[in-house]
């Protein structure tokens, strides 16, 4: 049992607990920033793939997870990150600008489409969103002099301080160039939660009213929250763009609007290790899923069948199990676990117990 | 003359939208949750009635396997409030949302085990058979479609302002603890009304399935069902049916009438500008926002 004895207020708003903490990311950095002398290439393209959805789920978990405004259209912020991004480049601009500019074109265009969102609620948002994500496979197609269109785009190598970084060409570098912008979105993210911005987040996600009473200008704060989730889900999506380097019309459906949402909900909502837990599962579940069918064909013979749907069925029902049993996700669980043996033998079973709400609605008939 | 053909056509299809959007209403009427797998329900209520009539599955006869398969899809629409929903019982909506997001990923994986994923149609007495007057010629299946959604959404319409459970759904709806309170049975309404919901969805999937075919992406027409629903104002009946109307007349016309590429964007713009314009829907039951 650890305590921490706060002797400082700046120990409250500092972004880590006690060095015992800081040192634990400290060694974890270390271990992620040595990773590409330690996997082979395989493994070390399907980290970069983690990191990048880790990326996208910050960018998702501001906007859901903080300010409890449930996007399902998500993809079509990536899109227009990877297709600025791409278009930025090919004009001749070069990588060091193209790429941030791709985030705030993104995250402009995502504060505008809050505007008219703004009157929208719960589900209504997540409609609005989710006929948005829908319409964007459309508009990339209308667009063909600019996108690409149907026939899509493709991207090689990029060059940044002399050097030529290409997922397959140089994938250590790729990977540095992909951590590198994670770490920066991370303390960006937990330094936006200790700032009076980031607070007023959290006031508007838990209620509305309240934070009205408290003097937080809703409109404003929904907007920012909109813009800034747009600008990092537009840089991930310009690295998903980099890392597959051939996209069309159809790589940003709608599917991966809402496997993101599933992704953080699954990681745990409200905390930014819930977008690195769900994006571990999202990457490692294609991998996971073939080796276990191959380890099932080896010990049952017969031929490795393929199943159309698996992926997305148990994937499903992962979601299922998860939102039943631990509506906190993977972080919630951890969190248990930490505090159990963090408090031993004091923890109760009921000490995460959430109040329940009861439904009222506002329609009137 | 033309343009009546494509009108009908499109009522057909859009009474098919609206039927779905009808699930998704109900449901949201008496437990302000949207089954996001309502598109879904509807696909396995169509392969459900397929397995039970098509000769290379069971081969019943079509009018003895429509109550079996409606009976099969109400009975997984309670069990479903049973064993998954009700355990949701005071938790945020978005969770149930996304609940039942992941609902439909399973349900398509499940049917796609079972049938496989090639289209198919359901057999039927219907097929093929066309009335024709003053010059037009409709086929059963669409004069079939649009009978049953009408009469369909005037008794639940009916059922919700007349009888004592539709009042007691909409109270449950309205305030939950209240419901309690005034003897309400609330879990047992909200069992009832998936049930509900799965019985409207498997009509629809026999009248979808009867009009083309069926595979088990066909539940992703729940979007355009969605759209049907919102346009309709959620939480109206008649909003629902409307919707889905208006959906289904615009496909057709816009396919004709507006160069490729941007037609399939109209029902979408429509539902976009209605959100925005309109938040509540064209029916519109909210007034007033309290606090």
């Amino acid at each position: 049992m650890r305590i921490v004895f706060k002797t400082d207020y700046m120990q409250d708003i500092r972004p880590w607990k006690d060095r015992y903490q800081l040192s634990l990311y400290l060694i974890l950095l270390a271990v992620v920033f040595a990773a590409p002398w330690v996997l082979d290439v395989f493994y070390l393209g399907e980290l970069t793939n983690v990191l990048i959805w880790a990326i996208a789920g910050m960018g998702l978990m501001v906007l859901t997870g903080h300010t409890g405004q449930a996007s399902l259209g998500h993809a079509a912020f990536l899109a227009f990150g990877c297709y600025s991004n791409v278009i930025l480049l090919e004009a001749g601009v070069p990588f060091i600008l193209a790429f941030p500019l791709a985030g705030v074109i993104t995250g402009i265009i995502g504060a505008l489409v809050a505007i008219p969102a703004l009157r929208l609620h719960g589900i209504y948002l997540a409609i609005f969103t989710l006929a948005m994500s829908i319409l964007v496979d459309d508009i990339i197609v209308l667009t063909e002099p600019w996108s690409g269109g149907v026939s899509g785009k493709y991207i090689a190598g990029i060059d940044l301080f002399g050097l030529t970084i290409d997922r397959w060409g140089t994938p250590m570098l790729f990977y540095w160039l992909v951590l590198a912008v994670t770490v920066i979105v991370t303390l960006g993210y937990i330094n936006l939660l200790r700032s009076p911005l980031g607070r007023s987040f959290i006031a508007v996600r838990d209620s509305e009213v309240s934070a009205q009473a408290m003097g937080v200008d809703i409109a404003r704060t929904k907007t920012i929250s909109f813009g800034l989730s747009c600008m990092v889900t537009g840089w991930a999506g310009a690295f998903m763009g980099l890392f597959a380097g051939a996209f069309n019309n159809e790589t940003f459906s709608v599917v991966i609007s809402i496997e993101l949402l599933m992704m953080i909900v699954i990681g745990g909502l409200g905390s930014i290790h819930g977008a690195f837990f769900g994006a571990i599962i999202i990457g490692f579940l294609p991998q996971f899923l073939s080796i276990a069918k191959e380890y099932v064909g080896a010990v049952f013979g017969g031929s490795t069948v393929a199943i159309p749907g698996l992926e997305f069925g148990i994937f499903g029902m992962i979601l299922i199990a998860f939102i039943l049993f631990e509506p906190m996700g993977i972080y919630g669980r951890w969190l248990k676990i930490r505090t159990f043996f963090e408090l031993f033998p004091f923890y109760r079973k009921d000490m995460f117990k959430r109040q329940k709400s009861y439904l009222k609605t506002e329609r009137l008939r | 003359m033309d343009n009546v053909q494509l009108l009908i056509s499109g009522l057909a299809n859009g009474c098919v939208y609206g039927l779905i959007a009808l699930g998704f209403v109900l449901i949201y009427k008496a437990t302000e949750a949207v089954n996001f797998a309502q598109g879904d329900f509807m696909m396995l209520g169509a392969f459900v009635t397929i397995g039970l009539t098509n000769t290379e599955y069971m081969g019943l006869p079509f009018w003895m396997a429509l109550p079996i398969s409606i009976g099969i899809m109400a009975g997984l629409g309670y069990l479903l409030d049973r064993l998954v929903i009700r355990r949701m019982f005071g938790q945020s909506q978005t969770a149930v949302v996304i609940l039942t997001i992941a609902l439909g990923f399973v349900i398509r994986f499940v049917a796609g085990l079972i049938w496989g994923h090639e289209p198919q149609t359901l057999q039927n007495p219907l097929a093929g058979r066309e009335i024709a007057f003053g010059g037009l010629v409709l086929g059963m299946e669409d004069v079939a479609v649009i009978v049953v959604t009408v009469l369909l959404t005037g008794s639940l319409f009916l059922f919700f302002s007349r009888t004592k459970l539709g009042l007691a759904m909409q109270g449950a709806s309205q305030n939950q603890l209240a419901a309690y309170y005034m003897g309400i049975p609330v879990k047992r309404v909200q069992g009832f009304i998936w049930a509900l919901a799965g019985a409207v969805a498997a009509i629809a999937g026999i009248l979808f399935a009867a009009k083309g075919s069926v595979d088990p992406s066909t539940g992703l027409l729940g979007i355009k069902a969605f759209a049907a629903a919102v346009i309709g104002g959620f939480g109206s009946l008649p909003g629902a049916l409307a919707g889905g109307l208006i959906v289904g007349v615009i496909e057709p016309f816009a396919s004709r009438y507006i160069a490729a590429g941007y037609s399939q964007i109209a029902p979408y713009a429509l539902l976009l500008a209605v959100l925005v314009f309109r938040p509540h829907g064209l029916f519109s039951q909210v007034r007033v926002k309290k606090v």
